[in-house]
């Protein structure tokens, strides 16, 4: 009874209230325009969403873009560049009649560059040296200017240089950081003959004549000889109050375009070593060299020759001829481990009917903690024609920037 | 001074070797400038198609393992680049001694299909550009340790430019594996 008492009731309250709920015609459609309304409004929020996440990216990809500019921009943009090179050695040397040794470390070079980028086509470089560490009044070392020059484009096709640049001679010459030659010291025969490093104050115009066919051709600051000097490497002035009566002038054609492949010849012309003073002594200087790289192994070959005007001898019998090469192969084991052998020979006196060469053979390997950083040892063995040699090694490190 | 250095013979050969040099180069090509426009090697890799630019966000494991070929910071945010199938573009940028060398790369199906120097701006090393040497990373790809699988010849006196190249060459293969075999692009 009370359970039908209870089902009547609800069941007369659900028609109560589903009669109060059903709405009037006009009731819907306040409703219906009601809900419309809802749906544009949401509609035009949404569209204002859209239009915010819009602007939200453009205002993204801005900062981005931002962001890149300034961390992108040193990198081609920033004018001053700075960079460098050193290099230590010890040496281990004894004579072969054990006269003399040599037991020393020395500092070699700690070497700045720094250039300039004036405009897209102008620019400065420089390189100072401290050699031997010291440099002063009875010290054993220097310190040098041997790079600072204009650079300019001239055109499409070429550039100028004017200030104080290295010679384009020899391998070592213009490329001379220590991790990217083989040997603790640089070679005996581009020290002794061309004389690396060897750098004089002129104007210069280098150029292309053929994709991998270049030129350089300069005139310059010219070798002096004093009084009893008869060796080029005695003719230095380093642009030091250097005397310039007589200029000189230097020629090169360099072949590159096949990979791997550097063949050139240079040409110099001294035409009055002596600078006035005393007899003149002219002097022609031809270098020629190939470079080889084929895979792991590399091949360096460099021949050098001056000939003096006869009035030499009179310093130094036979010093009209001076001459030198070097053939070098090597092999990189790894990346970083290579080795390498050198045989060289050289004659300041090469003129002379006496045999006064002197012939050295190295044999060595270098090992690159970094591409830029290297670590050397070697064994040298040097002949002189006159009797006495010499033998020891050689150790090094170097880096550069 | 003067009057010995215009008689002397030598000098007078150098002023005409001088003279007829400075001519004769006048008509050929240099070592530093443009020498192709991004747009123009995009439309010349892919032509007829042409792709719309994509980007690659440098995050993560990217950005380590980019940095790890380069073997130091990489710079940017992102890499855009375009793609075809399975044909990728890039062009980057790498400094070789001072000056950042412009470089553009094609990879067809994880090998380098071209190599081209857009911009050199060093002053020494330009031998980079030449088709010979370039020709030399066509058909390279990366080994285990994301090194290219070739060694190659190098330019004496321009180590610097052939080691940017050497880098870029590999970065660019690293990109396109990340962009055609994990679908880590955005566009």
């Amino acid at each position: 009874m009370k359970k039908q008492l209870l089902a009547t009731f609800i069941g007369l309250n659900l028609t109560a209230a589903a009669q109060a709920a059903a709405p009037t015609a006009e009731e819907m459609w306040s409703i219906i325009q009601q809900q419309q309304k809802e749906i544009s409004e949401l509609k035009s929020q949404l569209e204002k969403n859209d239009s915010r996440l819009t602007e939200t990216e453009i205002m993204a990809e801005a900062t981005i873009s931002a962001v890149e500019e300034i961390s992108l921009a040193p990198a081609a943009s920033n004018k001053t560049h700075m960079g460098g090179y050193g290099e230590v050695h010890y040496n281990n040397l004894e004579a072969d009649d054990g006269s003399s040794s040599k037991d020393e470390v020395d500092f070699h070079r700690f070497v700045f560059f720094t250039s300039y980028q004036y405009s897209d086509s102008i620019r400065f470089f420089s390189e100072l040296e401290v050699e031997h560490s010291i440099a002063g009044d009875g010290q054993v070392g220097e310190v040098e200017l041997e790079q600072a020059y204009i650079e300019w484009d001239l055109e499409n096709n070429k550039s100028a240089k004017a200030g104080l640049f290295l010679m384009p001679v020899g391998i070592l010459n213009e490329t001379h950081e220590p991790d990217t030659f083989y040997g603790t010291e640089r070679n005996a025969v581009e020290k002794n003959i061309i004389p690396a490093t060897w750098w004089e104050a002129g104007a210069a115009l280098s150029g292309e004549l053929s994709p991998g066919l270049k030129y350089d051709v300069a005139a310059h600051s010219p070798l002096f000889l004093d009084n009893g000097e008869y060796k080029p490497r005695d003719g230095r002035q380093k642009v030091g109050k250097a005397k310039a009566d007589d200029p000189a002038f230097t020629g090169r054609l360099k072949y590159t375009a096949i990979p791997g492949l550097e063949l050139a010849a240079s040409v110099q012309v001294q035409t009055d070593m002596r600078q006035g003073e005393g007899d003149k002594i002219g002097g022609t200087l031809f270098e020629t060299h190939l470079a080889w790289q084929q895979d792991d192994f590399q091949l360096r070959a460099l021949y050098a020759a001056w000939d003096f005007d006869d009035a030499i001898n009179s310093i130094k019998a036979g010093a009209d001829e001076q001459t030198g090469f070097y053939i070098e192969p090597s092999y990189k084991i790894t990346d970083k481990l290579g080795v390498f052998a050198r045989l060289s020979e050289y004659d300041n006196t090469a003129g002379s009917a006496a045999d006064t060469a002197v012939e050295q053979f190295d044999i060595g390997l270098n090992y690159w903690l970094h591409p830029n950083v290297v670590f050397k040892i070697d064994y040298q063995n040097q002949n002189k024609s006159s009797g006495n040699g010499s033998d020891g090694i050689n150790i090094g490190v170097g880096f550069s920037y | 001074m003067f009057d010995k250095l215009f008689n002397s013979y030598f000098c007078k050969v150098i002023f005409t070797g001088l003279l007829a040099t400075t001519l004769l180069a006048s008509t050929q090509l240099n070592a530093k400038g443009v020498y192709q426009s991004g747009p123009d090697f995009v439309s010349e890799a892919f032509a007829p198609h042409q792709p719309q630019p994509k980007v690659l966000w440098l995050t993560g494991p990217v950005r380590q393992q980019a940095e790890k070929i380069l073997g130091h910071k990489a710079q940017g945010l992102r890499v855009r680049y375009h793609q075809y199938g399975d044909k990728t573009a890039w062009i980057l940028n790498e400094i070789g001694k001072e000056m950042p060398i412009t470089i553009g790369v094609v990879i067809d199906q994880h090998r380098i299909s071209s190599v081209k120097i857009l911009a050199y701006r060093e002053s020494r090393g330009g031998e980079v550009r030449y088709p010979a040497y370039v020709a030399q990373y066509r058909g390279a790809s990366l080994n285990d340790k994301h090194k290219l699988d070739r060694s190659i010849d190098g330019i004496t006196g321009a180590t610097l430019s052939v080691w940017a190249v050497n880098k870029v060459a590999a970065l660019a293969l690293y990109y396109h594996s990340q962009v055609t075999d994990q679908s880590e692009s955005t566009n």
